[in-house]
């Protein structure tokens, strides 16, 4: 039989109570009152992997690929959408789960048979085998306790893969082990990959992913954000981690070292708050090319102030200009405003910069420019990092979005036109 | 695709079949498996010991000891119309044995799927398999016990005879009932914790609200209606009156619990039907 897997618009859901009553509140109540939170650990995932294939998974931590990975093995199952999967599914999820340190390997290798569904007889056909890839030798017949690590591992590993399965879903298990070992595992899911296994390999490794893999996807705060060959994805994900990365990192000053900004103005209105949101609403100090990006502000008002205008500007490290605009200009506030009032904005910009590290200036004022009325002038209030993302190399401070168009003018020789989207 | 047509979480090979009957064909595929945990149960509890098996005898023993000592001699306790010295003993053991497997088939299975909570989160694998190894374990370790028991009547010369073989149906009975109710405590024990808690107060309650300590003539009137609606009250006066007085149960006040151990049963299913999908969720 061959291993095919369909996944349609699969979602998982895990419901997070505040204390143990409020489950049972929901429960007596019959499902009229709801008294939890949701939590999509995956949503809205649609791939489907043919006979053969080999898929990499990959995605930061929590970006919801154990929950994929329950879901097809069958250990959980979706709050939405549908799974198809033909033939038998293999996990080497947890190599050694069940294991018991007082038997022999023997007998491990038998109950944990056993717990994959194969029969006694089955499994003895195959011990000789098994022996041979654990290479543990006389040891097959002494607790598992008198193992080392690695032979425990090679034994567990020897025994998920003794009989080719249609499917195999390999979960970081070839972290383990020395280098001997990995290629040997490798070798072994490669031999099965060509006598027509389906695999899915979930990895942070990159280059295990490129070896063993003709197309990934990438998983993120559980979306499918990518599916394709490899190396594209692989590029994007790189990016992914930079960015978090950096976004960390600009943090961490920040909250150590404050903010180091100059602040003028009359303060007669003035910057309550301010933060730059990523496309989600999350704080972030690093984005990629091209990202979407939020500047959130509280401005409060200590006298009466008609008709003000709040403006941001962005500078780059050497402080020439990059954008700035104002409300003014994009969508004029004429209210007056009384003391202790305050108002909220949101700038929803695309932050189409080139890579480098950059500054938000946010100012209150009057009219287009801060010339008149200067209520409160912040300057360099949060710096932030552009990292490069999924478009193709450029140089300068500006990304403009390119198609090119290439056509080989004269003779005719074999390809026609080709065009290359960015 | 092959095969392609079915909608909702459908899967070929592995995967729990939402069906009973197709739970029990599931079950069927793992009896290895099953069986498998029941051996290595028995043998990771008796090899790794000296004395071997001989502890699973001691401890019940150990405890019939102490309260024959302290009923029949200190308190002077005989049972009413017997002139047996070892009456009280054997009437003793006829409880407790048979109570010990009720209470141990309740309480495995109601601990089994948070002990094993790493294997459930980790292979798919048809999940009844769990409790069924739970009932099949303390199964085993009753069998010893019982089995010396009857030696011992041997030996003493109080064989009871053919009344023995209602012992077969009773238990069975009062096994179907511990498997129900520890299935629904099991099940529900993963989502409230409290549920582990509460059983062990229940059961302090329960033993003591059943005669086996004491015979029925001991307890004032009052006390008697209160243990007339204990379920497993015509259970193990039954077990008695085969072993103390070679006598057939009374089988007409065994209807009831018979009812009652059919609807936890089916109770039970239904609790594992709509909850154990949910549970590894939880654990």
């Amino acid at each position: 039989m061959s291993g095919t897997v369909a996944v349609v618009d699969l979602g998982k859901c895990y419901r997070r109570y505040g204390a143990a009553w409020h489950r049972l509140c929901e429960w007596i109540s019959g499902g009229h009152i709801s008294w939890h939170e949701a939590f999509w650990a995956l949503r809205d995932v649609t791939f489907s992997v043919t006979s053969g294939e080999a898929v990499g998974v990959i995605g930061l931590n929590g970006a919801g690929k154990s929950t994929l990975l329950k879901i097809l093995t069958g250990t959980t199952q979706p709050s939405e959408g549908r799974v198809h999967i033909t033939g038998r599914v293999a996990a080497l999820l947890e190599l050694g789960l069940g294991f018991h340190p007082d038997f022999t390997g023997r007998q491990n290798a038998m109950m944990a048979g056993q717990l994959m569904g194969l029969t006694v007889s089955k499994i003895g056909t195959l011990m000789p085998e098994i022996e041979e890839f654990a290479e543990i030798g006389p040891y097959i017949d002494q607790p598992i306790r008198t193992y080392s690590t690695g032979m425990a591992v090679r034994l567990a590993f020897a025994v998920a893969t003794a009989d080719r399965p249609d499917i195999l879903i390999v979960d970081e298990a070839l972290s383990v082990g020395d280098a001997y070992f990995q290629h040997k595992c490798i070798r072994r899911i490669k031999s099965f990959q060509a006598a027509g296994t389906t695999i899915l390999f979930v990895s942070h490794d990159p280059t295990a992913v490129k070896t063993l893999c003709g197309r990934a996807l990438l998983l993120e705060a559980g979306r499918l954000v990518q599916d394709g060959p490899p190396d594209l994805v692989l590029d994007y994900y790189n990016a992914l981690i930079a960015k978090r990365e950096a976004s960390r990192e600009i943090l961490q000053a920040e909250a150590e070292e404050g903010r180091v900004t100059t602040r003028s103005g009359t303060f007669e209105a003035r910057v309550a708050d301010v933060d730059l949101q990523d496309g989600e609403g999350h704080r972030a100090r690093a984005f990629c090319v091209g990202d979407r990006a939020h500047v959130r502000a509280r401005v409060s008002f200590a006298t009466s102030v008609v008709a003000p205008t709040i403006g941001i500007l962005i500078r780059d490290r050497v402080g020439n200009d990059v954008f700035g605009t104002n409300t003014f200009h994009v969508a004029p506030i004429e209210e007056t405003f009384a003391p202790d009032d305050e108002i909220a904005l949101d700038f929803d910009l695309q932050l189409n910069l080139g890579v480098g590290t950059y500054t938000l200036t946010i100012a209150v004022h009057t009219d287009a420019s801060h010339l008149a009325n200067n209520y409160d002038w912040w300057d360099k209030v949060i710096g932030f990092q552009v990292v490069p993302g999924p478009e193709p190399a450029f140089i300068g401070s500006t990304w403009l979005p390119v198609r090119l168009h290439v056509e080989r003018l004269g003779k005719m020789v074999g390809s026609g036109p080709r065009e290359v989207g960015g | 695709m092959p095969d392609g047509a079915s909608i909702a979480p459908a899967r070929a090979a592995s995967g729990p079949p939402s069906r009973f009957e197709g739970r029990l064909r599931a079950l069927w595929a793992y009896r290895g498996f099953v069986v498998g945990m029941v051996s290595r149960d028995f043998r990771a509890r008796y090899l790794g010991s000296v004395l071997g098996a001989t502890w699973a005898v001691v401890n019940p023993l150990a405890q019939i000891l102490v309260y024959t000592l302290v009923f029949s001699q200190v308190m002077r306790a005989r049972l009413p119309n017997s002139e047996d010295p070892l009456a009280y003993s054997l009437y003793l053991c006829a409880g407790m044995l048979t109570w010990g497997y009720f209470v141990e088939v309740l309480l495995r299975c109601q601990a089994v799927f948070l002990d094993q909570a790493n294997m459930l989160k980790k292979v798919s694998f048809p999940r009844v398999a769990l409790p069924v190894y739970a009932f099949l374990s303390a199964s085993v370790n009753f069998s010893i016990i019982w089995g010396l028991f009857l030696g011992f009547l041997l030996v003493t010369g109080r064989w009871p005879g053919w009344p023995l073989v209602a012992i077969v149906p009773l238990l069975l009975v009062q096994q179907v009932f511990a498997l129900g109710l520890g299935l629904i405590l099991g099940v529900t024990n993963v989502f409230f914790r409290d549920v582990a808690q509460a059983i062990g107060v229940a059961l302090q309650f329960w033993f003591w609200l059943t005669p086996i300590v004491y015979p029925l003539s001991a307890v004032p009137e009052r006390a008697r209606e209160l243990i007339a609606w204990n379920p497993l009250y015509p259970l193990i006066a039954s077990y008695q009156r085969v072993v103390v007085e070679h006598a057939w149960p009374l089988w007409n006040q065994l209807w009831l619990v018979g009812a009652l151990a059919i609807a936890v049963v089916v109770l039970a299913e239904v609790v594992f039907r709509h909850l154990s999908g949910a549970m590894v969720d939880e654990l």
